[in-house]
């Protein structure tokens, strides 16, 4: 069978969720092969040979951390000139998308990007996105060259399917371009201990409504209550009451969980761009009118700081 | 010596107006009206914030699109950018991310720049990918997604704030900068920005002028071909419950019935 090329996302070799599933969707259209950059390999093969990988190609150099995306489309552009792959599958991440923007390039072929499932067609894997706000759902092939595609996170189900897994040594030979942008300094986010939104079953926002940086501890219990990722509007995030790493929409994080509670939230195009695609729906608003309600499988129409502290309260008492 | 420099600017569908696609499967121009990207009017604000730290710059907006998009550049000069270039081809129509990051790399080569300087994704096709293919075929350094920009003696400074880390980026001019909404508000046109935009020049280009092949472009030129697209069924209509001091309980209850208690 022929071998789908699969970008490994991880810190340190800790392999992140995102990267699991593309392995299941790769698997859809060939034998998956895991390209490892950066230090960590051993410990990731592990993980990527339990969920399907045949293969882990390693490569790792300083260039990975010291410079922005060209160094890893030239690693990734050695590994799809020793494999010779069906597709190439990158996680719809900032950086992902770039590097796998610059590899079609370079492959002579069409990219899609922040596909949401993925299938075998006659033609090659068929992707499907969801556009215009999530008002539409297109399903799209590259006719040229090898597919290149990005996936976003919630895409595809983690299943375990072991295989070989070897680590093998990748040859990767920098270009003059790799060294252009220098990354000089580098502040790791401070981690919360809640989920990674992106990743996360539920999740629980704040918008505007929530009204200062102090109360954003109403939606914090919730969210913990219920073990979630915590995320907040645009109008939140301008108003400097959460960090914008939280910003779910348009230009912040989009989410796909099971569930996403909005709160003190109207519902904006760009902030629907961002979350319409949850399984379930649930608002806390006091305007009955808020666009959100068009969208909800359950509202509340009422006072959050009415509504959510008693929520909150009867989680954890159904939780025990 | 003089910093020239070029903004990249899409003319979209309004985004609270109903998009749609047209029956060739590309959007559908006439179902709403067109503007220039809100996201590019940040990359315009910075370009205007460097050239304005500058001894002496000078700033091109440039557009790929039909007749209308002049609006986008018309907009863009009143908000101060120097002179303008359009490239328009009925050939054009259609045309994907990399069809259209070589049309603007070809009109950037053409207009002559030290620095390019691009939104973080358009409003309508969103895949915020053009900036990063713009820089690979220019060949030159991409410091791409910033929050925070500075030039200074040939060299472009920034911050990126991804997922994991905040980084503070560095390169050599000429390179590509695409910056963020959270790089500092736009500045609105003032009535004089506004009347000053009537007399800039603005270029017409067409493919042939770009040494473009019209086989490499538009819906025939695509590298990637879309199938099929729907409208996702509206959702049905959801229970909505009126707060009369049970609401927090009565969530729960319906949390606990979807099984997420
Ligand atoms: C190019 C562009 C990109 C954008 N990207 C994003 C994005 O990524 N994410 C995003 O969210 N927005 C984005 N926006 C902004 C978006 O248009 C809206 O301005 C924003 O989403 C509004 O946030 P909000 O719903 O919190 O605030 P508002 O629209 O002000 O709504 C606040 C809501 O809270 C309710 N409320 C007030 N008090 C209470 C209370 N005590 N209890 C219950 N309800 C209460 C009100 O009834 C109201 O419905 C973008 C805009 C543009 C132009
Ligand atoms: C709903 C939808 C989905 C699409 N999906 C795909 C896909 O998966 N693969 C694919 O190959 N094509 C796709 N396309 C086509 C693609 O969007 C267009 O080719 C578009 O011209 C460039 O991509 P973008 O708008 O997503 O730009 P982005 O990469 O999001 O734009 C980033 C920046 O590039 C600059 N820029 C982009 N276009 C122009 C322009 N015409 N003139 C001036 N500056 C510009 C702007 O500075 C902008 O801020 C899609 C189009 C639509 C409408």
């Amino acid at each position: 069978m022929a071998e789908v090329l699969v970008l490994v996302d991880h810190v340190d070799g800790a392999v992140r969720k995102p990267t699991l599933e593309l392995l299941t969707l790769a698997r859809r259209i060939g034998d998956p092969v895991a390209v490892h950059l950066g230090p960590g390999a051993e410990a990731a093969a592990t993980v990527l040979a339990e969920h399907g990988a045949v293969r882990v190609l390693a490569a790792d150099a300083p260039e990975f951390t010291d410079y922005l995306v060209v160094p890893k489309v030239d690693a990734l552009q050695a590994a799809a000139a020793a494999v010779s792959p069906a597709a190439v599958l990158v996680a719809s991440s900032a950086e992902g998308k770039e590097i796998a923007a610059r590899l079609a390039l370079r492959l002579d072929s069409g990219i899609i990007t922040d596909a949401t499932d993925l299938v075998a067609g006659d033609d090659g894997p068929v992707a499907t996105q969801s556009v215009f706000a999530a008002a539409f759902t297109t399903r799209s092939r590259v006719s040229r060259g090898v597919p290149v595609i990005t996936v976003k996170p919630n895409s595809a189900p983690v299943e375990t399917a072991p295989a070989a897994g070897t680590v093998e040594p990748l040859a990767v030979t920098f270009g003059e371009l790799a060294t252009g942008t220098k990354i000089v300094a580098r502040t790791p986010r401070q981690s919360t201990g809640r989920p990674d939104l992106t990743e996360a079953a539920i999740v629980v926002s704040g918008g505007r409504g929530v009204n200062g940086a102090e109360n954003f501890s109403v939606i914090e219990a919730l969210a913990d209550s219920l073990g979630a990722a915590v995320g907040a509007s645009r109008a939140a995030v301008d108003a400097g009451w959460y960090p914008h790493a939280n910003q779910v929409g348009q230009t912040g994080k989009s989410v796909s969980p099971q569930l996403y509670i909005a709160n003190g939230i109207s519902g904006a195009i760009q902030h629907r761009a961002g979350m319409q695609t949850s399984k379930t729906i649930v608002a806390v608003n006091k305007d009955a009118e808020a666009p959100i309600f068009d969208l909800v499988d359950y509202g509340v129409v009422g006072d959050l700081f009415q509504v959510v502290p008693q929520l909150t309260e009867e989680v954890k008492a159904r939780k025990g | 010596m003089s910093l020239r420099i070029v903004v990249a600017v899409k003319y979209v569908p309004d985004a609270t107006g109903d998009r749609h696609f047209a029956d060739d499967l590309t959007t559908d121009r006439d179902a709403v009206d067109g503007l220039l990207s809100e996201l590019d009017e940040y990359a315009v604000e910075q370009a205007l914030q460097i050239a304005g730290a500058a001894d002496d710059a000078e700033i091109t907006v440039l557009t790929v699109g039909p007749e209308d998009a002049k609006d986008a550049l018309r907009k863009a000069l009143s908000m101060g950018a120097d002179k303008a270039v359009h490239v328009e081809d009925d050939a054009l129509h259609g045309t994907d991310v990399i069809g259209t990051s070589l049309v603007l790399a070809k009109a950037i080569e053409h207009v002559g720049y030290d620095l390019v300087v691009t939104g973080m994704a358009s409003t309508d096709g969103t895949a915020g990918v053009v900036p990063a293919l713009i820089a690979e075929r220019l060949g030159i350094p991409q410091v791409t997604l910033l929050s925070e920009v500075a030039v200074t003696d040939g060299k472009v400074t920034g911050r990126r704030d991804g997922d994991a880390a905040s980084e503070q980026l560095e390169a050599s001019l000429p390179a590509l900068v695409s910056v963020t909404d959270q790089s500092g508000e736009a500045r609105y046109p003032s009535f004089k920005g506004i009347m000053a935009a009537k007399k800039k020049p603005v270029e017409a280009l067409d493919l042939s002028d770009l040494g473009i092949d019209a086989s490499d472009v538009g819906l025939g030129g695509a590298w990637t071909a879309v199938q099929d697209a729907t409208q996702r069924p509206p959702r049905t209509a959801g229970t909505i419950v009126k707060d009369e001091g049970e609401g927090g309980k009565q969530l729960a209850a319906y949390l606990a019935e979807q099984k997420f208690i």
